[in-house]
């Protein structure tokens, strides 16, 4: 049912359930999810030094995105936005392109062949669409691929939100929707996006199940995906799953919270910080130490400063590329707007005055 | 040989385009049981079933957007739009997605989606059942659109928007509808009806018109609208849609830009007025006649 709250461990650490994975598994997810973060607090450094154009932090939605990616198979799609990077670099979308498209460089929406990760849609709820599309062209193409789409809360209100599910749940799509329900789209609070009591709740009106999951909790968050994953691949159809988190940062780098929230309800999801909840549980099973604390944390850091170096020491593209992405070929009127840019001068009349 | 109408040749172009590829499927509402409310998809459902050609819920955007995942996915979607007065909920797809996907990505992802828009008045439709909002898509970078007026453009020009097909009518070329020597009309779509008979009502007052179907709008044929104007020293253009912000500016431009020397007048515009399309009892006041295409080009050549 929607309204019960699926969790396996509480912020303390504790099991309420069997971890859907095993003890060595969880510390390559926990690693993901201390990498994730310090990449997070790094793009929000780099944009207060002016190195990055926005940036949108996910700090305290980790379990959601690496909870929920994990659970995909290589090729599966994944259709996110702007907030999912940790999803997305999980997937195998780079840190460095990530960057470089936070940087604005349209050469970060470029994902390596084979990475079945579209670039970050900026647009709320329309991408949703778009993982019905790409399910369902697998489902004709007799691949078994399925589509994951990630959206806020607030997106749910979206008309695209709607469209999205109805024809997902028509067709019977291979399609899982995760809402990262964090509680705020930008400064509108959740119970004022709608009236419903659950998002995962409005899965009954399409016709398939909703399920309600603590977006905090990694492994709760991996099981019900893994479960919604395995259904659709099977040709169960689509599920709703929202899960509950809460967005510690601002919405965005020119975001102030303090305008629309209290710091109190702050503190209060800060204890049940997801990443804190699985090194918990690690340290209970004696597969957590200091040591290895900072072993990871300074190899991930590596890793995200290797990127940032590489991201930057790209040069920018040269003035006419804007022009060459538009069709396969450029049309005549693209190629002579290319010369006039790079200095030939507007077209001027032939002939006799 | 049978003379086929446009929705015929269009349906033929659609199952030759599903017969020859798996990946090209049809979908809209309902283009499946009753072949498309103007019998374009008639018999497709019938020929390569309903996985293929899709009655779709009502839901533009969703058929767009759908249509844009397919297509990246792997697919070559044809998607209609049962009028253009509906196509709206469906833009911001367009816009936002369709459009962009190519360059936002650097061709890593591609969408080849063709949309289907039915558009124009003329036929004492409902309100929303007229519009003629070209503009408003010609207007978007990354997107080709084209207007074809014969059967046989029609066939041709989706054919050319499909995977491997025989490359039947190419994006992106004008033709010469009637040749002539003193005056220059272009228009597309419907209007090249309206066109032609001005074109005989001025052959009879003795002024010789050439007529380019520009058939494309984006890209543009530049070229062949220029080398008419230079030939003839003077031009009309003529749109259905409403006239500010229309497409006969854009041409206007283009050919003070290109050709303002061989001009022998101004270039006159014959379009639509900046009004709601009327209902039927007032859609003639509205529609661009043979009469206001001929004062025009009279109006010209007379100068
Ligand atoms: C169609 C559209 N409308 C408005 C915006 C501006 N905008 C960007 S994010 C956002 C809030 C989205 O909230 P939610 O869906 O809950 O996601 P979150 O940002 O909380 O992750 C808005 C209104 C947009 N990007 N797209």
């Amino acid at each position: 049912m929607a309204e019960e709250l699926a969790q396996i461990l509480t912020p303390d650490g504790e099991l309420r359930g069997e971890p859907p994975v095993d003890l060595e598994a969880t510390r390559h997810l926990y690693r993901a999810m201390v990498g994730a973060r310090l990449f997070d607090r790094k793009g929000t450094a780099l944009q207060k030094q002016g190195r990055l154009a926005t940036y949108a932090p996910f700090e305290g939605q980790e379990a959601a995105q690496i909870g929920s990616a994990a659970a995909l198979r290589g090729d599966d799609w994944l259709v996110a936005t702007y907030r999912d990077a940790a999803a997305m670099w999980f997937r195998g979308y780079p840190w460095k392109l990530l960057l470089l498209w936070r940087a604005g460089d349209e050469r970060g929406g470029a994902p390596p062949e084979g990475v079945n990760v579209l670039p970050p849609s900026i647009t709320v709820g329309a991408h949703m669409l778009h993982a019905v599309g790409l399910a369902w062209a697998a489902k004709l193409l007799g691949q078994d691929r399925i589509a994951l789409t990630s959206f806020g809360d607030g997106a749910t209100s979206e008309g695209d939100f709607h469209e999205a599910m109805n024809f997902a749940g028509v067709y019977q799509v291979p399609v899982v929707f995760l809402c990262q329900n964090n509680q705020y789209a930008i400064s509108l609070r959740r119970d004022r996006q709608t009236a419903s009591p659950t998002i995962a709740g409005k899965a009954e009106a399409y016709g398939f199940p909703g399920v309600l999951v603590d977006g905090n909790d990694l492994f709760a968050v991996y099981r019900v995906t893994a479960d919604a994953v395995g259904r659709a691949r099977a040709g169960g159809g689509p599920t709703l799953i929202e899960a509950l988190t809460y967005r510690l940062g601002p919405h965005t780098t020119s975001d102030d919270p303090g305008r629309y929230r209290d710091p109190a309800e702050e503190a209060t999801w800060r204890e049940r910080d997801p990443v804190e909840r699985v090194r918990r549980y690690l340290q209970r099973q004696s597969a957590w130490t200091e040591e290895w604390q900072r072993e990871i944390e300074n190899e991930e850091a590596a890793l995200i400063e290797q990127a940032v170096e590489e991201a930057e020491a790209l040069p920018p593209q040269e003035p006419g590329q804007i022009f060459e992405a538009m069709f396969a070929e450029m049309t005549p009127q693209l190629r002579e707007q290319q010369q006039e840019l790079s200095g030939g001068g507007p077209v001027t009349p032939t002939g006799d005055r | 040989m049978a003379t086929l109408n446009v929705a015929q040749a269009i349906n033929q172009g659609l199952d030759q385009a599903l017969a020859a590829d798996r990946r090209v499927v049809v979908l809209g509402e309902d283009v499946g049981r009753t072949g498309g409310v103007f019998r374009v998809t008639d018999g497709l459902l019938e020929r390569h079933g309903e996985d293929r050609v899709i009655d779709t819920p009502v839901s533009e955007s969703g058929i767009v957007g759908a249509a844009f995942g397919m297509a990246v996915g792997g697919l070559h979607p044809v998607a209609e739009m049962q009028f253009m007065g509906f196509s709206y909920p469906a833009y911001d797809q367009v816009v936002s997605h369709v459009s962009r996907i190519r360059n936002r990505s650097r061709h890593r992802f591609t969408a080849p989606l063709v949309l289907r828009i039915p558009y124009g008045g003329g036929i004492g439709a409902a309100e929303h059942h007229s519009e003629s909002t070209e503009a408003i898509y010609a207007h978007v970078p990354g997107l080709k659109v084209v207007v074809p007026s014969t059967p046989r453009d029609a066939k041709g020009l989706l054919l050319a928007a499909m995977p491997e097909e025989p490359y039947e009518v190419p994006i992106g070329r004008a033709t010469v509808a009637r040749e002539g020597t003193d005056v220059t009309v272009v228009a597309w779509g419907a209007m090249l009806r309206e066109v032609g008979k001005a074109a005989d009502m001025l052959e009879e007052d003795g002024v010789n018109a050439e007529v380019i179907d520009l058939r494309s709008l984006v890209p543009l044929d530049t070229e062949a609208v220029m080398e008419s104007v230079r030939k003839t020293g003077r031009a009309v253009i003529v749109h259905e849609a409403p006239r500010t912000a229309g497409l006969a500016g854009e041409l206007i431009a283009l050919i003070q830009e290109r050709a303002l020397y061989s001009l022998q007048a101004p270039v006159a515009r014959v379009t639509g007025w900046d009004t709601v399309f009327p209902l039927k009892r007032s859609e003639h006041h509205y529609l661009p006649s043979p009469e206001r295409i001929v004062a025009a080009a009279k109006r010209l050549v007379e100068s």
